[in-house]
């Protein structure tokens, strides 16, 4: 552990949390701008012009196509088999292989990775990448598979960087979620909707699912005081929020005949009879206000941010910034990065990165030239993080221990391996790099390289040592 | 194993893997030791099975009340039917692979298990079961991982493995254990920078890397060595990682390599909406389940006699179907215990009933025995363990319920 910072360190380690990891150009502009004038640009990523981002995912069809075109180009397999039979065509002009809803997927991971890599917007995607997380969906999930697109682009990434209870009420209204978490279908049993009929007389009624998720997992926090009755309590308020047409367009609707209007009671509080779609939203109010909720986003973002057991005394002073900003997030995130405490060396390198992180910053670091390809994406499902594919709501973990089982840190050396040796199809590493360690030490760890590692790189030369360097304990971290 | 033999092989085990040299006198001895070792293979199924209709408690009126839509049909001719397992309980007919191991004695089911703590969290309840401690958070390790350190009959890198790409929490602790989701991958693919790795990682003060990557390197090196023993399998799994996990444990444990706890897992069980019947959602977690299990028995035949696979998942889901013809997060739930050593055949635990005074909470399945009675009874009389105190700690065992002889 290093006592204090010098300037390069601290500009590295400023780079290494809140971007995809450091480059060249992002190492000279912080130095020019100063940390503090870059946050303030990084916190406007509207202002920041992004070119080059664009152009890389321009190619990607379905990022621009809402749920209702993607399902009708893109539509399961079983369903191009009938829809084939009905226009009598043979089975030789089928689809190609990779048409269906694979295509859909693929595009939305390979965008993911194309604007980690490439979006001068670099905080606004590691806010992405954080909140997506946060609200996970699993895109595997039935009609998932055409909702998250539209998720991602105009629920996620619009609110990154804005209010937490935009972000917050934008994703219980967002028909990925209210799929994913079985939301669309929870009615009151007894309302005039909820009539199914059949033999039995059959009925819809209420779903538990999001109702619990919502208070365990995007807000309060599993410790954060509430009962299984709020569980119910809350699951009635939101009955109603749901979707027209999951597997066609996919449109967020309030369906009062299958509402609970009757009065209910939530974390102590009364919702009077008759609220309608206010009580949904009456529920978010109330939750984004509590204190636990403050409490619990703060130390997630400080987790993310600054080490896997969040100090305290910062959490504290997130918490209090997100409550007296009503859950600014720019204002959350400016608060934990101004503390002096944030450059403190006991968290430089602190970090395990996950695997986005470890192969976002090494085909960055490494100024490569990338296509996103099946091999590539392979590497990082089997470091343990597919894409958009945690299945569990819970998302994917943010602390060490989850990312160096022994079959993952072997992944991550192999892949850095092939990297370097130009044999992983679709990233091409700048040749300069390979001829110049010493200035891929400063991007990685100026004045900072452990003896075992310093030690290691002297005793190799040329592509081996440039290897080496990616799979050191130093690049490993953040 | 007395103790002295203990030692012999555990201090010249770290003797040669320093060296790098396998004595070859010393390999055989300790294979010969190695393939009396049982093997306990858990199968956590994560996202909370539906164990209501895996179970199926036909005989109890309450159940066909509960479950208007999604209820199983009684036995009978019908192909959507429970398959009868003893005149009260059908098995799913998904899990037809199954019922042969069963009717063989090898297969028991323990009905109305699972953790006694009330969380509806999956989160939390996996991590209770995987800790060993329901309510104690702070468990840092898990119990499969204690189990390891309480009785280290060899220096095998294999004495715990997960066939996940992640460390299980259960799995996780003190004992080194390893995770390997792919045997065949299991190397470097450039050995110079793989040897350079090594030195460096050796040497590096970051502690918690070193360590990773002395497991990772220690395990490599093992597993070149035996690579030659390792056999293919033949048998054929069903397509996806659950199978591809259980099929890398059954060669582990027929080349023995020395393992005694593997961990793999299957997801997808939280069917809060539209969770079917006979067929559908559940029903195909169960083919995969139940055809995975199948194949892992056929493919170990006599060996079977040395391994018990054990089954568990969170919680079980609510007694009284949901509106979304789905069930919500309940309590009780069911396990498997398959082994050549199993008093199969059977249905254990004591059924709490269904009628609305006996539910937990008014909603959900009641336990009557807590899941770690019957992984204790597996540590020892499977394993040998002579005392879960370390392992289970503050957990006062009732009598074990006699699946293993």
């Amino acid at each position: 552990m290093i006592a204090a910072l010098n300037q390069d360190q601290k500009i590295v380690h400023f780079l290494n949390r809140t971007s995809f990891g450091p480059t060249q150009d992002k190492i000279k502009k912080a130095a020019r701008m100063g940390i503090g004038g870059y946050l303030d640009e990084q916190l406007a990523p509207e202002r920041i012009p992004d070119q080059l981002a664009e152009e890389k995912i321009a190619g990607l069809k379905t990022m621009r196509l809402n749920s209702r075109e993607l399902i009708e180009l893109y539509p399961p397999p079983n369903l191009q088999r009938l829809q084939r039979q009905q226009a009598n065509q043979p089975a030789a002009m089928a689809m190609p292989a990779m048409e269906g809803p694979r295509v859909v997927i693929l595009e939305l991971q390979q965008a993911k990775l194309l604007r980690a890599l490439y979006s001068n917007r670099q905080l606004y995607e590691v806010m992405v990448d954080f909140w997506s997380n946060h609200f996970n969906i699993y895109i595997a999930k039935g009609a998932n598979r055409w909702l998250t697109t539209a998720y991602d682009r105009d629920t996620i990434r619009p609110r990154a960087l804005g209010q937490f209870k935009d972000l917050l009420l934008a994703t219980a209204q967002s028909p990925a979620m209210l799929f994913y978490l079985d939301n669309w279908l929870s009615a009151d049993p007894n309302s005039p909707g909820a009539r199914i009929g059949g033999p039995n007389n059959r009925r819809r009624g209420l779903n538990e699912n999001y109702a619990r998720e919502l208070m365990e997992l995007h807000t309060l926090g599993v410790d954060g005081g509430y009962t299984q009755k709020d569980v119910q309590e809350v699951a009635r308020c939101f009955t109603g929020w749901t979707i027209v047409q999951p597997q066609g367009q996919g449109v967020f609707r309030f369906e009062p005949r299958i509402h609970d209007n009757g009065e209910k009671t939530v974390l102590g509080q009364q919702i009077p009879r008759g609220g309608g779609m206010d009580d949904g939203l009456r529920v978010i109010e109330l939750l984004v206000k509590h204190p636990a909720t403050a409490k619990f986003i703060a130390t997630k973002l400080v987790r993310k941010l600054v080490a896997d057991e969040p100090p305290a005394a910062l959490v504290s002073k997130a918490a209090e910034a997100f409550r007296q900003s009503d859950g600014d997030i720019p204002t959350v995130v400016r608060a934990i990065i101004e503390q002096p405490e944030f450059f403190a060396g006991d968290f430089y390198q602190g970090k395990i990165k996950n695997p986005f992180e470890y192969v976002a910053s090494a085909l960055r670091v490494t100024a490569s030239e990338t296509q996103v390809t099946h091999q590539l994406l392979r590497y990082l499902g089997r470091m343990g993080e597919p894409l958009f594919l945690a299945q569990a709501p819970t998302g994917y973990p943010d602390v060490a221990a989850s990312w160096i089982s022994a079959d993952m840190l072997l992944t991550r050396m192999n892949f850095v391996s092939d990297l370097i040796a130009n044999r992983l199809p679709g990233a091409k590493v700048a040749p300069e790099v390979l001829k110049n360690r010493d200035e891929l030490i400063r991007r990685i760890a100026p004045d900072s390289l452990s003896p075992a590692t310093q030690a290691a790189l002297n005793a190799t030369e040329g592509q081996q040592s440039i290897a080496l360097l990616l799979a050191a304990p130093e690049f490993q971290r953040r | 194993m007395n103790s002295s033999r203990r030692d012999f092989l555990r201090s010249t085990g770290l003797g040669f893997l320093a060296l790098g040299l396998p004595p070859a006198f010393l390999v055989r001895t300790a294979q010969a030791q190695s393939a009396k070792n049982k093997s306990l293979v858990v199968v956590f199924q994560r996202g909370a099975m539906d164990g209501l209709n895996v179970v199926v408690p036909f005989k109890d009126p309450a159940y066909y009340k509960l479950r208007p839509s999604i209820a199983l049909r009684e036995p009978g001719t019908n192909p959507e039917s429970v398959i009868d397992l003893d005149g009260f309980y059908g098995l799913h007919p998904a899990l037809a692979p199954l019922k042969n191991i069963y009717d063989q004695g090898q297969l028991a089911f323990i009905q109305a298990t699972g953790s006694p703590d009330n969380t509806r969290s999956h989160f939390d309840a996996q991590d209770y079961m995987e800790i060993g401690t329901p309510g104690i958070k702070g468990t840092p390790d898990g119990w499969l991982n204690r189990c390891l350190l309480e009785g280290a009959s060899s220096s095998s890198n294999f004495r715990g493995v997960a066939v996940t790409a992640q460390l299980p929490r259960m799995l996780a602790g003190r004992a080194p254990a390893l995770t390997l989701s792919s045997i065949d991958e299991f190397h470097f693919r450039n050995e110079a920078l793989g040897n350079a790795l090594q030195k460096l990682y050796a040497t590096s003060q970051d502690k918690e890397l070193r360590l990773g990557a002395e497991n990772l390197f220690s395990a490599m090196g093992e597993l070149k060595r035996l690579s030659a023993k390792i056999p293919v399998s033949s048998e054929r799994y069903p397509a996806g990682q659950f199978g591809a996990g259980l099929a890398q444990i059954a060669r582990l444990i027929k080349a023995d390599v020395g393992l005694e706890v593997a961990f793999t897992e299957i997801g997808g069980w939280d069917t809060h909406a539209n969770e079917g019947g006979a067929t559908g959602q559940l029903a195909n977690r169960l083919k995969e389940l139940g055809e995975g299990m199948a194949a892992f028995y056929r493919d170990l035949g006599q060996r079977m006699e040395d391994v018990v696979l054990l089954t568990m998942s969170e919680f079980g889901r609510t007694a009284r179907e949901n509106g979304n013809r789905g069930t919500d997060h309940g309590h009780a739930n069911v396990m498997f215990a398959m082994g050549g050593k199993v008093h199969g055949g059977k249905v254990y635990g004591r059924w709490p009933g269904l009628a609305p005074e006996q539910l937990n909470e008014g909603r959900d399945l009641a336990l009557t025995t807590d899941f770690r009675t019957v992984c204790g009874e597996m540590l020892t009389r499977h394993l040998g363990q002579k005392e879960l105190t370390n392992i289970f700690p503050n957990f006062r065992a009732t009598a074990p319920l006699g699946i293993l002889a």
